[in-house]
């Protein structure tokens, strides 16, 4: 209709589109990560899997060796092209693990920092971000020094020096690992809250599985460089495919071949299904639906095995037992603390180990 | 890199070390004479003839001299805070005087020598000078002696009797380093001592002044009283005061009493 | 930063005492004597003060002209070697050439080299016979030596490295993930230095200027050799103490209070308000 030359009539894509080739000595990652605006990606993985040098690189600190960064239609990194952008150019937010607010400024002017660069002047600049600090509920500590703020609250500063001059893209780095476990309660509902509001792609490194399922959109599992699985919250969480993320969602995981109403496991062992699979299956079911007896138990549970308690694990008020099968896998089981007195648990001690089939969810590998 | 890491850790107390060491600057006390070894301190402008003097004391009467030279007044004020040595020439009375009055001199002083000044200029004389009044100069550079010391406090004298006002660009602490600045070339022109024209040899050259025969420079030699050895003291400022003495000296540019 | 608590290690019953604050005696005994060398012979200065005649000595205009004459140089050398010592330092600190090692050496020699000896070297430069001073004077007619700009000169020359050293030490020490954050907040790299890096290592640059202008205010033998004597020109307080010393010891001791009392003055004043963090 218009007369404008044909590539405008395709719209730009927005969001990130990016796929991260990063090659470092012998690491060697290699990411797609595409993120729509106000999407929420959650990048997990254990230690060494390559997220932080994942971000690093959105961020524009580290150079791809191959592949592309692009945001909304801009290409930000391109070795092929020799185009790299640096980070003072991108339209970035990041919070850093550590926060790293500047500590010879006040909190005020530490989220006002991003404005300033931008040429606003700084009355102006200093209004904004007392309203981002009001914003991020820490209004009333706008002149403080970073070295007077609490963990929580040097939080939230910096989530509010990152948003402050409305990026694009906005990168955590593990915001909440420096934060006890009830700060992270609060904190954790009110970044949730502060990253639906967010109108621009979100990429968020965590290994805290809690900030994963309940903050992301999307997951995006990383191990060794490469991607192993990738879904949302509830899909990983009920399937999880490797070891990690069956310890990050908290679920025990059996890999096996299916043979109708059972699977062989690798490790040695049957399980009883509840609905039949065929081939090379993955076999999740939750330590909470494990029961742990001294002696062989009768009842409908199809599942029972012995084997030895290798490990005893107080959380809160469960206790999470390992148990290693006889000619088997390790299965997690979780107890209450009267229970394990009552058994009279103990490291060595021989158990059984029962559950439903019903409780098992089974899936293609 | 560990070797570099530890020798770079090493630099800087080294360095600071070294600098605190090499921070001193003046001129330093010579050692305590011992038994057949003399000190003698003198004035800076006796530089090379002293030492001519005491190689030929040494060769004929086996006694080594060790020689420390500086400012008149500062070896004045030494020796009165209590330095040891056997022997003291100034280059004027005025220190030698503090000295007597400190009670630190053996006997009497002596004049040995008398010394007055010359124009120095950088060898080819690059900026024409032919007498004080080119002193006055505007555009010449200059360098005069300090008033505080005896060269300067002569060097007032002579322009007084002249009548003339010099312009100088610099009052340097002694004899000598007025000479330098000549000898360099930083200066087109500087009133000192007719000896250190003549020590300085081929890079610089002297411009006699006739009002400074009015103004001559006596000096003066002493035996101090905390010698260890008076009569090996007392032979050296006689052959000070000898034919052998009195012939380097005229040598080296001195006037003889 | 969140501000975070370490628990002290538990401390055996024996050694609680000394964490109190008492300094154990294998220190103490040392600290004093380091303290008495340095200020006993301050003390010796003003025992024999002669405090009667203090108003003749100090209202000679020759003295206050000496005594402006310093402080100024001093202030202009100290300015001086902030502009061209903190770039320099950085240079030392961050920049990845190959032969900083022995650029840092170089830069230290002027610590190494008796200050005569620095005043015959910038004599041998910029003198009227020197290699670039030669043309100074040829093409602007410029003679450098016996001005104050070549006492100012001669200053910086001994006085600059004690800057640039405590300043790169300074940045080697800084975290440079703050500069990363400036970076992700649109910071180009002048504005990151400007904002971040500097005010980072704030205190190491006053601790580096403190040191330089103290030198500075000082330094005698690179003066007098490069710069002359010549009074209200380039006859600043050293000198003049110097040369008080040959006709006048009493003037001597009566200057050299003053530039003690004139010189921890403004330590004294500088370290309040602008080393706060190496002190606090």
């Amino acid at each position: 209709m218009s007369d404008a030359p044909s590539y405008e009539r395709t719209a730009p894509r927005a969001g990130l589109a990016a796929r991260l080739r990063v090659r470092r000595g012998n690491f060697e990652l290699d990411l797609p990560l595409d993120v729509a605006p106000g999407e929420v990606v959650a990048l997990v993985g254990p230690n060494g899997a390559g997220k932080t040098t994942a971000l690093h690189a959105l961020a524009g600190l580290l150079p791809l060796t191959d592949g592309r960064i692009e945001l909304d239609g801009r290409v930000l990194d391109d070795p092929a092209r020799r185009i790299l952008v640096p980070p003072e150019r991108r339209p970035l937010g990041v919070v850093f693990q550590d926060y790293l607010l500047f500590p010879h400024l006040s909190a005020r002017d530490n989220v006002a920092f991003g404005l300033r660069t931008r040429g606003v002047p700084r009355t102006e600049a200093r209004r904004r971000a007392e309203t981002w600090l009001e914003r991020v509920g820490v209004g009333d500590l706008a002149g403080l020094r970073p070295s007077s703020l609490s963990g929580g609250q040097a939080q939230r500063v910096a989530l509010a020096r990152a948003l402050a001059p409305g990026p694009r893209l906005l990168l955590l780095d593990e915001p909440m690992a420096a934060l006890d476990a009830a700060t992270r309660l609060t904190v954790r509902a009110d970044l949730a809250h502060h990253l639906q509001d967010y109108d621009g792609a979100a990429v968020l490194v965590t290994h805290d599985p809690l900030d994963a399922m309940s903050l992301a959109d999307r997951i995006v599992v990383l191990e060794d460089g490469r991607v192993v699985q990738e879904g949302a919250p509830v899909d990983v969480a009920r399937a999880p495919r490797t070891e990690y993320v069956a310890r990050l969602v908290g679920l025990n995981l059996l890999r096996g071949e299916g043979r109708g109403g059972v699977v062989e496991l690798d490790e040695g062992g049957v399980v009883h299904l509840a609905e039949p699979a065929q081939g090379p299956v993955l076999v999740a079911f939750p330590p909470s639906a494990v029961v742990l007896h001294r002696h062989r138990p009768e009842g409908s549970a199809r599942n029972t095995w012995h084997g030895r308690v290798t490990a005893l694990e107080q959380h809160a008020h469960t206790v999470r037992a390992q148990v290693a099968i006889d000619d088997g896998p390790s299965v997690l089981a979780d107890v209450t603390a009267a229970a394990v007195a009552e058994l009279g648990l103990g490291l060595g001690v021989p158990v059984w180990v029962s559950f439903k089939a019903t409780e098992t969810h089974a899936y293609p590998a | 890199m560990t070797r570099r890491r530890a020798v770079r850790r090493l630099v800087l107390p080294v360095v600071a070390l070294v600098g605190l060491a090499a921070c001193g600057s003046g001129p330093d006390a010579g050692p305590v004479g011992l038994g057949a070894d003399l000190t003698v301190v003198a004035a800076a402008s006796l530089t090379d003839v002293l030492q001519e003097i005491g190689d030929r004391f040494e060769a004929e009467h086996g006694v080594t001299v060790t020689f420390s030279f500086g400012s008149s007044a500062a070896l004045a004020e030494q020796l009165r805070a209590g330095a040891v040595a056997d022997v003291y020439a100034a280059a004027s009375p005025e220190p030698m005087a503090r000295v007597v009055g400190a009670g630190l001199v053996d006997g009497e002083p002596v004049v040995f020598a008398r010394n007055r000044l010359q124009i120095a200029v950088p060898a080819g004389n690059p900026a024409g000078v032919t007498g004080l009044d080119d002193l006055a100069r505007d555009g010449l550079l200059v360098a005069l002696c300090a008033e505080q010391v005896p060269c300067g406090a002569a060097a007032v004298e002579v322009f007084e009797a002249a009548g003339i006002t010099p312009r100088p660009d610099t009052y340097e602490r002694d004899a000598r380093a007025t000479l330098t600045k000549v000898r360099l070339g930083e200066v087109d022109a500087a009133l000192v001592y007719r000896t250190d024209v003549l020590a300085a040899g081929d890079a610089v050259e002297g411009i006699d002044v006739p009002e400074a025969d009015e103004v001559v420079n006596d000096y003066v030699v002493a035996v101090l009283e905390d010698t260890a050895d008076s009569q090996a003291a007392r032979a050296f400022v006689e052959f000070l005061l000898s034919g052998t003495g009195r012939s380097v000296l005229a040598g080296a540019g001195f006037d003889l009493p | 930063m969140p501000a975070s608590t370490s628990p002290d290690a538990p401390a055996a019953r024996g050694r609680r005492r000394s964490r109190t604050g008492a300094v154990p005696a294998v220190l103490l005994v040392p600290a004093l004597v380091g303290l008495g060398l340095l200020v006993l012979p301050l003390a010796g200065l003003l025992v024999r003060t002669p405090w009667g005649e203090l108003g003749t000595h100090l209202t000679a205009p020759a003295v206050l002209d000496a005594l402006r004459l310093s402080l100024v140089t001093a202030t202009v050398a100290t300015v001086l070697s902030l502009v061209l010592g903190v770039p320099l330092a950085w240079v030392l600190a961050r920049a990845d050439l190959p032969g900083t090692g022995i650029l840092r050496a170089l830069v230290t020699v002027p610590l190494v080299l008796p200050p005569v000896v620095g005043g015959v070297a910038l004599l041998l430069l910029l003198g009227r016979r020197g290699l670039l001073g030669e043309h100074l004077d040829a093409w602007f007619g410029v003679t450098v030596p016996f001005t104050t700009a070549a006492v100012v000169l001669a200053q910086t020359f001994v006085a600059m490295p004690f800057l640039v050293i405590a300043v790169e030490g300074a940045l080697r020490g800084a975290d440079r993930r703050y500069e990363d954050a400036a970076a992700t907040l649109g910071a180009g790299r002048w504005t990151t230095f400007r904002r971040v890096t500097l005010p980072l290592v704030a205190p190491g640059v006053s601790a580096g200027a403190v040191l330089c202008f103290a030198r500075a205010l000082g330094e005698f033998g690179a003066t007098i050799t490069f710069a002359g004597s010549f009074p209200g020109v380039t006859r600043t307080m050293p000198i003049a103490v110097y040369l008080a010393l040959e006709t006048d010891p009493e003037s001597a001791i009566v200057l050299s209070l003053l530039l003690l009392v004139v010189s921890v003055g403004v330590l004294a004043a500088l370290r309040g308000r602008w080393v706060s963090g190496v002190g606090a």
